[in-house]
């Protein structure tokens, strides 16, 4: 038997969709026998929420002030003080996880498995490295507890026909005062949260300007679909980082991902390579982004995005 | 701030499409263009700028790496960095021994604050800036986008999925720097020429004594899968066309 214990992401009020890939790819560990950890102010829906995901055996519900803002230094030491019985513990490979799981690994002293992409066998894994260029094979070594990161994109939801038994479990370790919450400043819009859309349209450089990528959330709107960036449209400034998808972004799996004016380069082909159908718009046929689309259209943003705005009435 | 040590890592430069060799034994880095990890590269700057306003007194440099890495501590000086240290070592360490090692580094000189890239983009890891605060036993701000001096402790903004998320915390801290963190300066001739005069020392990695770590083995090296080239449309009629084929409108 593999004991692994899932450190669920929630916002305060709900899970975080990526959780139940994570129980996916947990549960594909040989003989897993799978608990969560939530550890939030009020977490009594949140655990519920974990509760009904298929294979997950016991939830474990921590509630505390303390937890606000989710602060790896508050975090790290309780999922520690809760470690010891378990063979692996895994989290997601969001900011959330890969700020935290790394403290509990160095904490617990070994390193950490980050993007588990596929579960090879009890302790071998594969996972993308230079922007995902290349898939490496890791092997942990024996004896050690596993920590991981899971690359969320590369799993399918577990269903939530579950009604696993919900623990409370009491806050163990200290409480660092080092490390203070302020606050959280999101981007929060009424479009579809980025990372679970099952449609995203997301713009590049071509846009030009910041004003320009109105297009882009307007065609979005119409597909009720996410807004998604490439770095360079990012780094350009027309849109937040919260938006950028790739290496250094968000990887997403959405059923549809629409690039319009990105070139297509490996970092941020990396982030969009699980989607189920990539569309590509662009004025340069010999765009990489055509390399790997499903559907390809060359010719001017400009024309083809108003134009596909009108054709969707 | 008396002191602000900031990590370079050697890389394979960014614009390099990177390959696995033929046998799958490793990655193809014979004759590619290396260079700082963008990302280190952003933590310096962030620790030069710091030290212009006065905030700072001195940024040292650190890497960890063979000789070669001594070339991108050169461009860390030239950038503007005091003083330079490389812990020589021939094999690439696991992100553990990387922070035990950066541990050491700090023992040795205490910094006040270190600022890292949040990822090197190699191994795309993610893992050492937040093993060091651990280790360390100091706060982490990782992904950081803004920082906020005063008095003893750092308010930062960091850059996470939900968007930003602001943290304050006592120093000594480490910070990862994240893409919007700043844009680095361009190296000049003549600052080039001066970094050549700079102090950087080496020190073995065997002198620093540290324990043997439980490292992650790398088994096997590929290709990812590639995804099919599909079909090329004529207009939008013809795109709206295919999208109802596949039954996504």
């Amino acid at each position: 038997m593999a004991k692994v214990l899932l450190i669920a992401e929630h916002d305060g009020e709900n899970l975080n969709p990526n959780t139940a890939k994570c129980v996916a790819c947990a549960a594909s560990i040989p003989g897993a026998e799978i608990d969560v950890a939530v550890f939030a102010e009020s977490g009594g829906d949140i655990a519920a929420a974990a509760a009904s995901l298929e294979s997950v055996s016991r939830v474990l519900s921590s509630e505390d002030p303390a937890y606000r803002g989710a602060l790896a230094a508050v975090l790290a030491p309780q999922i520690v003080a809760l470690a010891g019985s378990y063979d692996y513990v895994l989290g997601p490979s969001t900011t959330f996880g890969k700020d935290l799981m790394p403290r509990v690994a160095a904490l617990l002293g070994v390193n950490q498995v980050s993007d588990i992409m596929s579960v090879k066998g009890e302790r071998t894994f594969k996972r993308p490295i230079y922007a995902g260029s290349v898939i490496v094979t890791v092997e942990a070594p024996a004896d050690t507890k596993v920590v991981g990161t899971v690359r969320a994109a590369s799993y399918r939801a577990v269903g939530a026909g579950n009604s696993a038994t919900v623990e409370s479990l009491a806050m163990t370790a200290d409480v660092p005062d080092h490390t203070r919450f302020i606050a959280t400043e999101s981007g929060k819009s009424d479009r579809p949260d980025l990372q679970s859309a099952a449609r995203v349209v997301a713009g590049g450089r071509a846009l030009g300007s910041a004003e320009n990528f109105d297009l882009i959330y307007k065609l979005a709107d119409k597909l009720d679909a996410g807004v998604g960036a490439s770095r360079a449209a990012v780094d350009a400034g027309y849109v937040p980082n919260e938006l950028q998808v790739g290496q250094t972004g968000r990887i997403i799996a959405p059923d549809l991902y629409i690039a319009i004016g990105i070139s297509g380069a490996i970092q941020h082909v990396t982030g969009i390579k699980d989607a189920g159908t990539i569309v590509a718009i662009n004025k340069d046929e010999e765009a990489p982004i055509f390399e790997i689309a499903d559907v390809g259209l060359v010719g001017d943003l400009f024309k083809i995005v108003p134009e596909l705005n009108d054709a969707l009435d | 701030m008396e002191k602000i040590l900031v990590g370079l890592k050697r890389v394979v430069d960014y614009n390099v499409r990177v390959r696995v060799k033929g046998d799958g034994s490793g990655v193809e880095t014979e004759g590619v263009k290396m260079s700082i990890n963008p990302f280190d590269e952003i933590a310096l700057e962030e620790a030069l700028r710091i030290k212009e306003r006065g905030e700072a007194n001195e940024i040292v440099v650190v890497s960890i790496g063979s000789g070669e890495s001594q070339q991108q501590l050169r461009t860390g000086l030239a950038m503007g960095a005091d003083r330079a240290i490389l812990v020589e070592t021939g094999e690439e360490p696991d992100p553990l021994s990387a922070a035990r090692a950066l541990l050491e580094i700090i023992n040795r000189e205490n910094p006040e604050l270190v600022i890292l890239g949040k990822q090197a983009i190699d191994n795309d890891n993610a893992q050492t800036g937040q093993m060091l605060a651990t280790l360390w036993g100091r706060p982490q701000a990782s992904f950081a986008s803004k920082l906020e001096f005063s008095g003893d402790s750092v308010r930062v903004t960091r850059e996470v999925d939900a968007g930003l998320d602001v943290i304050e915390v006592d120093l000594p801290a480490v910070i990862t720097a994240d893409l919007r963190l700043n844009e680095p300066r361009y190296v000049k001739l003549p600052d080039i020429m001066k970094a050549k005069k700079k102090p950087l020392d080496t020190i073995p990695w065997a002198d620093l004594s540290l324990p043997a770590s439980p490292a992650i083995a790398a088994v096997s090296f590929e290709p990812p899968a590639a995804r099919e080239r599909g079909i090329m449309v004529e207009d939008v009629a013809g795109l709206v066309g295919a999208l109802k084929d596949k039954g996504l409108l």
